[in-house]
Formats: C-alpha cells, structure tokens, sequence
C-alpha cells in the first residue's frame, strides 16, 4: 500500500522482471530471477493497469490466445472462470463493447486460469463494483489456499481478515 | 530451484500465434489491404509523371517495382508491434515463459504473410504495366520474396526499438531504410539482370543469404529491443 506516486507499480514491475532493479537482487526459490527469467515466468502470472485484452477479439478469445501460451484450457473451463466473476455473458463479445469493470473481470480470469503458482497483481481492483471485490477476493483466497502466493498493490487492503496477508506500506 | 515443465510445444506456440494474427488480420483486412494498395498506387503514378511509353518505364521498372515494395513494406511496420505494446499483449508475451523471440518471429512472420506476400503475388502485374516483359516475372517475385521477407525481419528490429517512442515512424524510417540498401540492391540489381538475359544466381544468393541470416539473428535483436521499449 502506498500513495499515488510512491513506486507501488515500480516495484512491482521490478519484481516481475520488467524493469532491471538499479541495486539490490530479486530472488526465486533461491535463485536470482535474472538468471532464470523463463522458469521464474512461467510460475508468474502478472496484472498490470492495462488489461491486456484485444478490442477486436471477444473475451473468450482474449482468454483462450494468452492462457493457450502457457497450458491447454479447454473452453468449459474458461467459461466457468468468467461466470465465476460473473461476465459469462459477456464470453462473445468482442473486448472493446465490454466495459471497464467486466474488462477488469476478464483480465483477472486470465491470471487465474494460467496456472501460475505467483500471481503479482497491480490495483486489481480498479473499476471493480463490491460483488466482484467480493469475487477476486475469493479467487485470492483460493489461491492462497492451495499454495500460491500473491503480491498485490492496492489503496484498500484486500483479503483484510486473511491470516496469512501481510501488509507493506511504502513512504 | 524447481524447473517447471513446459507443457507447450514451441511449434504449437508458433500455431497460436500464427492463429491469433490470422484472426485479428480478417478484422482488420483495411490495414492489410492499406500496403498493398500503396504499392499499387505509387508504381501507376511513374507512367503519369515519366512518360506512358514501355521503352522508357522499362529500364526503371525494377528499381520502381523495389522501391515501391520497400516504402510498402516500411509503412505496414508501424503497426507490426504497436497496437499489441499499447494493450499491453506484447508484455504479458514477455512474461510467459516462452521464448520471446520465437513469439515475435512468428508475429513477424505472419505480419509478412498479410504485407509482403501479396505485394510478391501482385509483382508481375504491376511490372507488366511498367513494360517488363512476363519472363522476367519469376525473377521478380522471387526476388521479392525473399527481399520482403528480409525487410519485415530488419523493420521488425526497427519497429522494436522504436515502438515506445511516440510518433516514432519517422524515426522507423531513418532507423530502417539505410538496412534495407542492400536489400533493394540485390533485389533490382537481379530483376535488371533477368531482363537483359543474363544469369541472376549472384544477387538472389545474396538476398536468401541475407534472409537466413537475418532469420537467425533478428528475432533475437527484436527481442532484446523488445524488453528495453517495454521496460
């Protein structure tokens, strides 16, 4: 958590190799991230403010082209992760009729859906009404529940009452 | 460290790709269309401006037909990379795990298949009009097959680095056409050859030459741009 400016999407970033950090190293599973980008990438699965979604592809197609990259995902299964954040009626329609908030939806079913054991997630929550708060706040949870990791940057905090959240606000 | 296995093939990658701009290229067949009508245009205005007599366009024929190919070329770039940087594709690509370079040799490739193969296909009527006669054309297109092909591969490394640069299409050009020289040079050079009746192995081994090399060494120079212009 931090104020607008402070450097959350910097960091984040840094962390998920887009940016070469200026000191310091980052770290996975002991091993200097630089060194094993690939292997550290595939456990990643990274939310940036865009939501990296083609206008002119529907949602399911958006889904299919980007999480095909890195496992098979049958069309069921996506299907289910847009009605699990309630935009399955959305599925084909192309991207740019959608809006904000369903685009928002969209982009978080892809992390999900990619398997990745890290999920590094900037402002996941913009555009978002309560009911899909609520929703990415269980997708979370789940994740958190068989394992994963997550490293989110936020105004409000997420998962407030999660044992396991911890809390990092940058000056 | 835990290695994760990667549970997809770099052939069925290349597929996705390849499947992924197919898609988007028929929702978009204006842009495709947009090179390939440029090429046309620009080669009927010489007759306008030079002279409507065959004899006259003859002899410039093949530098017209190459040069107008190469501008072709040059103005289908600027939209090789950018829209897919500005929706944010291109880092989600970088972040996958796979081979960034194979990624964007394989958009490369289809981006030719859309902008350099139809101006090869539309060669020989276009050098017909300018007075070429029709055994040159396997010559032409040749050579224009494997010119186009390295011109999308050399603009891909320049449309890399200049992706992030606002209005970098003129950038593009100062960046790219002084690459593509020899290119247009061998590439006229062999249709001029063709025409007068002599043997054109030389300059079409050094244009395939160019394009292997160019194969094996651009996807990683598009690559390495890539991650700086998305930093």
């Amino acid at each position: 958590m931090g104020r607008n400016g402070v450097g959350k999407t910097s960091l984040l970033r840094c962390v998920a190799g887009l940016i070469e950090p200026e000191s310091g190293e980052i770290t996975w599973q002991g091993a200097e991230v630089r060194l094993v980008r690939d292997t550290f990438h595939r456990h990643l699965a990274y939310l940036g403010h865009i939501n990296a979604l083609k206008p002119d592809l529907t949602a399911l197609e958006n889904l299919h082209f980007s999480v095909q990259l890195r496992r098979q995902v049958e069309r069921a299964e996506m299907m289910e992760m847009l009605g699990s954040l309630q935009v399955a009626h959305c599925a084909d329609l192309p991207a740019r009729s959608l809006s904000a908030g369903q685009k928002r939806r969209v982009a978080i079913a892809r992390v999900v859906l990619s398997g990745a054991s890290l999920w590094i997630l900037d402002e996941p929550i913009t555009n978002l009404d309560t009911r899909g708060i609520e929703s990415i706040e269980a997708c979370m949870a789940a994740h958190l529940q068989v394992g994963g990791s997550i490293l989110t940057a936020a105004h409000q905090s997420l998962l407030a009452q999660h044992p396991q959240v911890r809390t990092l606000e940058l000056q | 460290m835990v290695e994760v296995p990667r549970e997809r093939g770099l052939l069925q990658i290349v597929g996705l790709i390849l499947a992924r701009e197919l898609r988007l290229a028929v929702r978009h067949w204006d842009q495709i269309a947009q090179p390939l009508i440029f090429f046309v245009v620009v080669t009927t205005l010489f007759p306008l401006a030079i002279s409507p007599s065959l004899s006259e366009l003859r002899n410039i024929a093949p530098g017209v037909v190459w040069v107008a190919a190469m501008l072709a070329s040059l103005l289908s770039l600027e939209s090789l990379f950018r829209p897919d940087v500005e929706d944010g594709v291109i880092e989600q690509w970088a972040l996958s795990g796979q081979p960034l370079p194979l990624l964007l040799l394989s958009k490369t490739v289809t981006h030719w298949l859309f902008a350099g193969l139809p101006l090869v296909i539309m060669a020989p009527v276009v050098g017909t009009a300018l007075g070429l006669p029709m055994s040159v054309w396997p010559v032409l297109a040749g050579s224009l097959a494997l010119g186009t092909g390295c011109l999308s591969l050399l603009g891909g490394i320049g449309a890399a680095l200049t992706v992030a640069v606002r209005r970098g299409s003129v950038l593009l050009a100062l960046l790219v056409l002084p690459l593509e020289m020899p290119v247009l040079i061998f590439g006229a050079r062999a249709v001029d050859l063709a025409m007068h009746g002599e043997a054109v192995a030389g300059p079409l081994n050094l244009l395939a030459a160019v394009l292997l090399l160019c194969l094996a060494l651009a996807p990683f120079a598009m690559s390495a741009a890539m991650r700086i212009s998305i930093e």
